[in-house]
């Protein structure tokens, strides 16, 4: 099912009676979901996803603006008439139901001509279980089961009505680091497995980029960029998108462009043609640096950090918004520890350069 | 070394309970034995500490004597009339208390009032609305013949009327403990769970049966067990309502009995006090069993 935002908008009545003016959950969201895939809401916290997420399941009502699940306008509807699943944050199993009975609830609430026979409701309630791979715990109590396994009930529960869209609010928050790995290819499985249009939010960067066939970065209730997650990394459209994806964080310095020269404080560190005389931001990937004996770009060198699979150069610049500069080069390369500095060349496709007013990515082309 | 460490700990252990377990034994357990064996004792004497023998007349007694059995039946119509009626309205104005914004507070003050309510003014309530008396027949009658009915003596009439007026008193006043326990309860349901039902389209009621009460079940657990005992041991209330010869206005209670056994114009009968006691007793522990195995099944925590 396809999910059309039209101008969505939610404010908030502020409580504080010295300043009320109104919170601006989500601000003129528009964005075309296309059917069957899988979209990550990401952002800092704070910033409108979870409200958006609530808007689309009809928990809270928009301000302004229109929802659409393929045709259907379903802006008026409650959540019970959209179609949807829902997996909550903390997953809101009933506690004092068993596995089973959790996932049969939403099928025992059916009326009228969708009402089911019992031995339909246990099948699909059991493939269901099969589907996430808990049909073997069905007659236990939640609290008998583990984080992981509680989201597994969760998701059965609302894949069990084939909803629409289905929805995960935060599904990996409350699972250790080794399950969360596992679990988020097991969502990606399951969206595959079932098809269904599926939007989550995470404030966990890697998370997003993981899974999802496209995210949507937010900030402070305003949408900042959509796309492929290899698409929103390789060329963000602003400050924010940049220093928002990417682990170990992308750098950030003070810049100057002169003469279609890219300045780091002294160091003409690259060639920048077609962009004016001007301030700027300067924002490098971590991969983006390569070592060099005669490199443009000199940084002092504070320690080196040995991973295994590549090594991590922590290094300070004047010029760095960072604390540190931390940059990624392979294993193949030999650095002197005892030297007081290091010298980089830059790659080009990882440099990116932002208007040092509104943040917003300059364009420059890149002479071979 | 590690036992000596153990006892030295399990010493300091008991040292901190004796405080308690002193008070306890010297005002609970004892005073308890003591009941069972006067139970016994055929005839005992409080004044000369004599009885004539022991064995099991005195249970015979009371439980071929009238009054006592008017007694048990007056407290079971009590019990099983107050309690579940007491529990299921105050669930329903503490639903109907968290259902609703404006005036909420305002509204759970007034719902609690009785509670803080001086007894005699409540007495002095509930005369006038049901006392005749040379100038009046009550605010409740002269409804009733408002309507086109006929004046009941709620206090001296039939026993209908006036077991009517008790049950009406006890439920009033256990009430506002109940709504501030229920409502507490239900404001400690989280949220997400209704969210939850509300997505997969529950109905209210459905929300209600299968997700509200579950949740709130070991708080609506404990009234009734405590709304049982209390209601066993009712007595005070029968008073304020009746005077002190309950008997003669047929609406003793079993602690009402013991209490004329012991000192009432027909007292001084200690013997047969504790044998009434010991199965008041006997019918608490019994009926409280029951209760908890019947929780075994429909209470989760």
């Amino acid at each position: 099912m396809e999910v059309v935002l039209q101008n969505l908008t939610k404010k908030f009545r502020s409580r504080d009676r010295k300043n009320p003016q109104d919170v601006i959950a989500v601000n003129d969201f528009n964005f075309k979901i296309p059917d069957g895939k899988l979209i990550g809401l990401l952002g800092p916290s704070g910033c409108g996803k979870s409200t958006t997420l609530n808007l689309i399941s009809g928990l809270i009502k928009p301000t302004s603006g229109r929802i659409l699940f393929g045709e259907d306008d379903v802006t008026d509807l409650p959540p019970e008439n959209r179609g949807i699943g829902l997996v909550f944050q903390n997953y809101a199993l009933y506690p004092h139901l068993t596995v089973k009975q959790n996932i049969l609830f939403p099928l025992q609430n059916l009326k009228g001509k969708d009402k089911l026979s019992k031995p339909e409701m246990l099948e699909k309630a059991v493939a269901a279980a099969k589907l996430v791979q808990i049909d073997e715990l069905m007659d236990r109590k939640p609290g008998e089961l583990s984080g992981g396994q509680q989201q597994r009930v969760a998701i059965a529960r609302a894949l069990v009505k084939m909803p629409r869209v289905l929805l995960l609010d935060e599904p990996l928050s409350n699972l250790d680091a080794r399950l969360r790995l596992q679990t988020r290819e097991e969502i990606r499985r399951i969206q595959r497995e079932t098809k269904i249009t599926t939007i989550f939010v995470t404030h966990d960067q890697e998370e997003a980029m993981s899974i999802s066939d496209m995210i949507v970065v937010m900030k402070e209730g305003v949408v900042q960029q959509i796309g492929k997650p290899q698409e929103v990394y390789d060329s963000p459209v602003n400050l924010f998108v940049a220093k928002f994806l990417g682990t170990p964080p992308i750098n950030v310095f003070e810049g100057q462009v002169r003469d279609n020269q890219l300045f780091i404080g002294e160091d003409a560190v690259l060639d920048v043609a077609g962009v004016e005389n001007q301030e700027v931001y300067v924002g490098i990937r971590p991969e983006g640096f390569l070592l060099k004996e005669d490199g443009p770009f000199c940084c002092s060198l504070s320690g080196v950090e040995v991973m295994g699979r590549d090594i991590s150069v922590v290094s300070t610049n004047k010029a760095s918004l960072n604390p540190t500069v931390r940059s990624i080069v392979g294993t193949e390369n030999k650095i002197n520890i005892e030297a007081a500095s290091v010298r980089f060349e830059l790659k080009p496709a990882k440099v990116f350069l932002f208007h040092k007013k509104t943040e917003e990515r300059i364009d420059f082309e890149v002479r071979v | 070394m590690i036992r000596k460490k153990l006892s030295n700990s399990s010493l300091k252990g008991w040292l901190y309970l004796l405080p308690a377990i002193l008070f306890l034994g010297a005002f609970m357990v004892y005073p308890l034995i003591d009941v069972f064996i006067y139970s016994f004792e055929e005839g005992y004497n409080s004044a000369s500490q004599t009885y004539l023998g022991v064995g099991l007349y005195n249970y015979s007694y009371v439980l071929h004597d009238p009054y006592f059995l008017q007694a048990v039946k007056n407290t079971f119509i009590l019990v099983i009339i107050t309690v579940p009626l007491s529990t299921g309205i105050a669930l329903l104005i503490s639903v109907g208390l968290s259902s609703i914004k404006p005036l909420r507070n305002l509204l759970q003050t007034v719902y609690f009032l009785p509670y803080v309510t001086n007894t005699l003014a409540v007495g002095l309530v509930f005369m006038i609305l049901f006392k005749k008396t040379a100038y009046s027949d009550g605010l409740i009658n002269l409804l009733i013949t408002w309507f086109g009915g006929k004046s009941v003596d709620f206090i001296d009439g039939p026993y209908w009327a006036k077991m009517f007026v008790l049950c009406f008193y006890t439920i009033w006043v256990v009430m506002p403990f109940k709504i501030l326990i229920l409502t507490s309860a239900l404001s400690s349901v989280n949220q997400v769970y209704y969210n939850a039902a509300k997505v997969d389209g529950t109905s209210k009621f459905r929300t209600f049966m299968r997700i509200t009460l579950p949740m709130i079940s070991p708080m609506i657990f404990y009234l009734i067990i405590t709304g049982f005992i209390g209601a066993f041991k009712a007595y005070s209330d029968a008073v304020a309502l009746f005077g002190t010869d309950l008997n003669a206005a047929e609406m003793n209670t079993i602690v009402g009995y013991v209490y004329d056994m012991l000192y009432g114009d027909s007292g001084g009968y200690p013997s047969y006090a504790s044998a009434a006691a010991i199965l008041l007793f006997a019918i608490v522990l019994t009926i409280t069993c029951i209760n908890l195995l019947i929780s075994k099944k429909n209470v989760h925590y």
